[in-house]
């Protein structure tokens, strides 16, 4: 809990101008100056990091009057127009791709959520002959780079017969070892003393778990979350492999299709890569903080 | 603090009930109890356990002993010994993905280490708008790397806006996508793009921990900023700077996605631009799929991520000693 409040106190020491006192101090005048170089920066920074997505927006917008090698070229379209995205429909089913890439990220949270709680919870709290070989697995599998297991993990989906299908898609990644430690890390830094007194007073460890626990290391959990819907929406290589049927495709894997048949068509490419990337970019925009929180928010309440 | 070291859990065993020291916990009273909870926790464990076992340690043990197979996708194969391996070394394919992929981690790396710090550093005075600009930083990272690649094929196309604005300066238009190398430092210069914003993130938590004291003494003796950069900043987030290059040189030693969809599936003509992962799943997959033979090259791929990790790791240690 300390290492928690000591973060609290880290964050609120660069809210003040990087400095460690929570206390907001006027910098001298002399120093004011510099902003305005470090906002130009920012600002050149910033037309570097966002400007190629803004340019794939606008590419997507165009309509098929506007020449795309236009010189000078320009950002904002001149003919705006929606047919792209009706155009890509038509050629490739992007609806039934994100519906896809819906389902396989939503059950990736779900499963990593539940199954890294529950075993980061007894790694943490319960004492048990086997605990450290339990962590022992969980830590070497973290360590085994999916890339040099995937043609053993093709082999395992075509003998379950889960080859070309999106719950084989889900499967190796369902519940990942990191998260188990990050869950773990977050149960061991909760205080003892209210699971003392709920087993005390005959709380099973379930109920220890749920009613105690889990709500304390909501933090942990919606990080856990966040990046199991980003990590299923982003994956490409494992869906590459497994999924060799159109109509299962996810987006990413959708996306290369369309890029491979139709790469001369750019408005739609691009109007496909719009509609890949809105919902994540939606979701970082609401919930930002958590993207960058990190570890240990929840562990204060408890 | 303290008490998560314990928690790593020496077995002390303590009188019933709870031990008067808080660092050993067994929450055991009757021997009801004791009984239950050798089983709950592997019942907590079981979905864990299961896919972690059956779908990464599992998968790692078959995939060395089919390295010692020629196993095919639809064909069980026997064992060849070490005819695999042999067969890697005189594969000129092989050779090239090894060499792409290492340089791949020769030229993101180093640039992956300092480019995130300078823009950490950029963004770590707290003035108006900056988390907008933090936030902005970051999209790359939370784009599809597939998005990511598409949005920079077309950026780098022939008639791209790169090319426009490169002849606008008076510059020719460049081939990027055309030239094997040129597409090789293309696909390096995307995912060092990409890579930025997370890096970011991880160097800004780091400079949170600089004593600010040590900034004004500097300062005080008429240290300049590049000075204060070398003495003060870079010193103490050197072990960041470690934790970054191991993670963006095991990253970048796996690169796949980029150079797929810039140089396309079997990586351009004569496989120039492949590189080691690309190669596992071109040899590997499919129902003809050489599954002893991609299997040894994953092993490949396994020993040099690791081996890269850990020499990282060792220079930091060495430095430090």
């Amino acid at each position: 809990m300390s290492a928690v409040v000591d973060m609290r106190s880290r964050a609120e020491g660069r809210t003040g101008g990087g400095r460690r006192m929570p206390v907001r101090r006027r910098r001298p005048t002399g120093r004011r100056r510099l902003p305005t170089l470090r906002y130009l920066l920012l600002l050149a920074v910033l037309a570097l990091s966002v400007g190629p997505f803004l340019w794939q927006l606008s590419t997507s917008l165009k309509g098929p009057g506007e020449d795309l090698y236009r010189y000078p070229p320009s950002l904002v379209p001149h003919e705006v127009t929606l047919g792209n995205y009706a155009g890509v429909a038509r050629i490739i089913p992007v609806w039934d791709f994100a519906l896809n890439s819906l389902k396989v990220a939503a059950a990736n949270v779900l499963t990593n959520c539940a199954g890294a709680a529950l075993a980061g919870y007894a790694l943490a709290r319960m004492r048990f002959r086997g605990r450290r070989t339990a962590l022992l697995m969980f830590i070497t599998a973290m360590l085994v780079p999916v890339e040099s297991i995937m043609i053993a993990q093709f082999l395992t989906m075509r003998q379950l017969q889960l080859n070309n299908t999106l719950l084989g898609v889900v499967l190796p990644a369902c519940i990942g070892a990191m998260n188990v430690l990050l869950m773990r890390n977050a149960f061991a830094g909760l205080p003892y003393e209210v699971e003392e007194a709920a087993y005390v007073d005959g709380a099973t460890a379930w109920q220890r778990f749920v009613r105690i626990a889990l709500p304390s290391v909501k933090g942990t959990l919606a990080v856990v979350a966040i990046f199991a819907f980003m990590g299923a929406w982003d994956d490409f290589l494992w869906p590459l492999i497994v999924l060799s049927d159109q109509s299962k495709f996810t987006l990413t894997v959708g996306l290369n299709f369309l890029h491979g048949t139709f790469a001369d068509n750019q408005r739609l490419v691009a109007a496909g890569t719009v509609i890949a990337v809105l919902p994540l970019m939606v979701l970082f925009a609401c919930l930002q903080r958590y993207f960058f929180r990190g570890l240990g928010e929840g562990a204060v309440k408890g | 603090m303290a008490r998560q070291t314990a928690l790593e859990g020496r077995r002390v065993t303590g009188p019933r009930g709870f031990p008067a020291s808080r660092t050993a916990r067994p929450f055991r009273g009757s021997r009801g109890i004791r009984r239950q909870l050798t089983v709950t926790p592997w019942l907590f464990l079981a979905p864990g356990l299961l896919i972690v076992g059956g779908f990464s340690l599992y998968p790692f043990l078959s995939t060395v002993a089919h390295s010692f197979t020629d196993a095919r996708t639809l064909t069980a194969g026997r064992f060849v010994g070490g005819a695999n391996y042999q067969e890697l070394v005189h594969d000129a394919l092989f050779w090239t993905g090894l060499r792409n992929s290492l340089l791949y981690v020769l030229g993101a790396v180093p640039l992956l280490v300092v480019l995130p710090l300078l823009l950490a550093l950029l963004v770590q005075r707290q003035i108006p708008g900056i988390a907008f600009f933090r936030a902005a930083f970051y999209t790359p990272v939370v784009a599809s790397v597939v998005v990511v690649g598409l949005v920079w094929v077309w950026l780098l196309d022939d008639r791209g806006l790169i090319n426009a604005l490169l002849e606008a300066v008076g510059f020719g238009r460049v081939g990027f996508l055309g030239d094997p190398w040129l597409l090789l430092l293309s696909a390096m210069a995307v995912t060092v793009w990409k890579g930025l914003g997370y890096y970011m993130i991880i160097y800004l938590a780091a400079l949170a921990d600089v004593p600010r004291e040590l900034h004004e003494a500097c300062a005080v003796d008429g240290a300049g900023p590049v000075r204060r950069f070398l003495t003060v900043t870079v010193p103490a987030v050197r072990s960041t700077m470690v934790l970054v290059a191991a993670l963006s040189s095991v990253n970048a030693f796996k690169v796949f996605s980029e150079v797929y969809l810039m140089a396309g599936p079997t990586g351009g003509p004569g496989g120039e631009d492949t590189t080691l992962v690309m190669l596992v799943r071109q040899v590997g997959t499919g129902l003809s799929g050489r599954v002893g033979y991609a299997s040894a090259l994953s092993v490949v791929v396994f020993v040099l991520t690791l081996g890269l990790m850990l020499l990282v790791l060792r220079a930091q240690r060495r430095e430090d000693g």
